[in-house]
């Protein structure tokens, strides 16, 4: 069990900038999501973590120590890959022993903790069965048995559930959540689901085009959105956004648009003259016959006790979450109104948000 | 792959029997020299040569004792003062007028054709596979012209090279060595192992070497433990290529070796000449030295199935 620390760590592949200075503490315990598109440099990161690739500058720590240039060998680390790499010549215990037999440890304790590994993850009917017999989901078990055999400081998942049907991945996401806070372990888990992440995660780390956009407990990520990526990377449908222009001063308590007053968090900062954009999720909007700005009902999705109902307004298409109930008609124009404290502000030019109440809380925990 | 197969329609049980027999056609086409060269084995002289051939002969071992020994004529009365013959052998050279003089030297080139071919068998696939090894898995400087250069050594008849081998050879001492002709046939197929063995590795994903890093395992120990195990069939496949040519090479063979390291492609022309035409001697001598490759074949069969498609089919 360790602390994982990464310090300006920098890769580059023949000129192209996989991650660009990258800086993180993973606390010990942590189950510690990378969020991201595909290329978004999550899984070099964490293969640099993991020492299968060098970092071009920056350092590394493990528990303290500094394991930059360490062979991945001489890190105790166990990584979980995607397509579970277990290998093929062997059967269910001969993977599982693996990593054991190059430790020197006897026979009999081989044999003890793989079983009892075997137990914890109910693959013990399986032990001398050929992997390449096994379903989707007992590879996947057998890879984690795999790393969990020899209680490594650390475990590092590349999208380990990629590889499975919806149905299973959300079964082994709760498998996998019980599976650490029984061990206890630093593990930082790779994946481009939000779902998944949202749902395993004590902190997520959201990445795009080699850098960290925004790290923190899934809720702050979700509610308070360090950038525009990062508030439209999560949630589903994701964050609206109302594109506006106009300058804003701080101690503002709102914003105009389309002529329509919109109450906002007080602002903590001011910006001239310029494009803005304000985040509102689907769920904090209401149709309000009362409220100034108005829309048109595109169309409405039907998703059980909610609904998604997508409305044009004159400062861009917005997607609401309102109770099924409530019957839409397409073409109707409706009032919306938001519920203020929720809503985030960004500068639309750079994405990054304008500091407010809303991000205040942030930094006073 | 599970359950019975289910019955084709009439039309195409038809064409499977049509395309069945034509296989079979085809088999006995190919077999048939090589059936005749069996049973040439078996003939007596008289009728290995019999006009119009027997289809049927009545079996010997002539051809084969004859290839085994060497002999001398004698007249028929110092054959019958000779005290009685010892063993069937004795009494089948006899009966043709002559006495068993001693071994010949087709038990030692069929040694010799052992040594070096698995010799260079051996030695090639194991450079080929840590190259290709290497080609596949790291970052090597100039990696495209270094293989172009390999699989360009294939590119010009060996042969063209005999001149300057052989006098290379002779200034060196290699010359009718074990040696000299393992290193020749290594070098002629390393190119062919290190581009073949390149491709299998290719194929095993990263990730199992990873895994064993990650695992705690050197990189060598990786190598052996994960890579090794699933590059066999290609190792298999490659040796096999690599046998069969070191085995069947004929013209360095003759420029290179004369005694000592004489393989059998030079050595069993001349059988024949050792009294009269003995073409069982011949036959005997062909079907003895096709035994090698079919047995090596035979044993890695169920690899080379798979691995003669380079690899295509292995997921």
């Amino acid at each position: 069990m360790a602390e994982i620390r990464i310090e300006n760590v920098r890769k580059e592949f023949a000129g192209f900038v996989a991650v660009q200075g990258s800086t993180l503490t993973i606390d010990d315990g942590t189950f510690f999501v990378m969020l991201g598109p595909s290329g978004c440099g999550k899984t070099t990161t964490l293969r640099m973590i993991a020492g299968l690739e060098l970092p071009t500058s920056g350092r590394i720590l493990l528990g303290g120590e500094d394991v930059t240039m360490r062979r991945a060998a001489a890190r105790d680390i166990a990584f979980v890959f995607q397509m579970y790499a277990l290998y093929p010549h062997m059967d269910v215990r001969g993977n599982i022993a693996f990593p054991l037999r190059c430790q020197s440890v006897p026979r009999a304790e081989i044999r003890r903790r793989v079983e009892e590994t075997a137990r914890l993850l109910r693959i013990d009917g399986l032990l001398d069965r050929p992997v390449s017999g096994l379903s989707g989901g007992d590879r996947q078990r057998v890879a984690l048995g795999r790393a969990i055999v020899r209680q490594p400081k650390a475990f590092l998942m590349d999208e380990p559930l990629g590889a499975l049907d919806s149905e299973f991945r959300h079964l082994m996401c709760g498998e996998l959540r019980d599976l650490h806070d029984r061990l206890g372990a630093t593990t930082v888990y790779v994946t481009h689901d939000q779902l998944e992440a949202m749902s395993m995660a004590d902190r997520i780390a959201v990445m795009n085009h080699g850098v960290i956009e925004q790290h923190g407990p899934p809720q702050e990520i979700y509610d308070r959105p360090a950038t525009m990526y990062v508030a439209d990377f999560l949630g589903s449908p994701p964050m609206n956004f109302l594109s506006f222009h106009g300058a804003v001063r701080r101690g503002d308590r709102r914003v105009v648009i389309d002529e329509a007053a919109i109450p906002v968090p007080e602002l903590h900062e001011e910006r001239a003259e310029g494009p803005l954009a304000l985040g509102v999720r689907p769920e904090h909007v209401r149709f309000d016959d009362a409220a100034a700005l108005r829309g048109a009902v595109l169309g409405a999705e039907y998703m059980g006790t909610t609904q998604i109902v997508t409305v044009t307004t004159a400062a861009g298409a917005l997607k609401a979450r309102i109770p099924a109930s409530r019957r839409v008609r397409t073409g109707e124009t409706v009032g919306l109104s938001f519920r203020a404290a929720s809503l985030a502000l960004f500068d639309a030019a750079s994405g990054r948000a304008l500091r407010s109440d809303l991000y205040d809380r942030v930094a006073h925990g | 792959m599970s359950g019975a197969t289910p019955i084709p329609p009439r039309a195409e049980r038809w064409r499977n029997r049509a395309a069945a027999a034509a296989v079979i056609a085809y088999a006995l086409i190919t077999l048939l020299p090589i059936l005749w060269i069996v049973q040439t084995g078996f003939k007596t002289p008289p009728d290995s040569i019999a006009y119009p051939p027997k289809l049927l002969a009545e079996p010997s071992l002539e051809g084969y004792v004859n290839l085994f020994t060497t002999r001398s004529r004698q007249t028929p009365e110092y054959i019958a003062a000779l005290p009685p013959a010892d063993g069937w052998v004795d009494r089948l050279v006899r009966s043709r007028n002559m006495v068993v003089a001693g071994p010949s030297k087709f038990g030692q080139r069929f040694v010799n054709s052992l040594v070096i071919g698995f010799g260079s068998t051996v030695l090639a696939v194991f450079l080929g596979t840590l190259a290709a090894y290497g080609f596949s898995r790291f970052k090597v400087p100039l990696k495209d012209d270094l293989l172009f250069f390999i699989l360009s050594t294939r590119m010009m008849p060996p042969i063209a090279v005999a001149i300057p081998i052989f006098l290379m050879y002779r200034s060196l001492g290699l010359t009718d060595t074990h040696l000299g002709m393992i290193l020749l046939y290594t070098a002629v197929n390393i190119s062919l192992a290190v581009w073949l063995l390149k491709g299998f590795i290719d194929e095993i994903p990263r990730e199992y070497e990873e895994a064993a890093l990650i695992d705690g395992y050197s990189r060598l120990a990786a190598f052996r433990k994960v890579v090794l195990p699933q590059a066999a069939t290609g190792i298999a496949a490659t040796a096999i290529f690599c046998l069969i040519f070191a085995w069947n090479e004929y013209a360095f063979a003759v420029l290179l070796t004369s005694g000592e390291a004489q393989t059998l492609p030079p050595f069993i022309p001349f059988i024949i000449g050792e009294g009269g035409q003995d073409w069982p001697a011949v036959a005997a001598g062909t079907t003895l030295f096709l035994v090698p490759i079919v047995v090596f074949t035979v044993i890695l069969r169920k690899h080379l199935l798979r691995g003669i498609t380079f690899g295509a089919v292995r997921r």
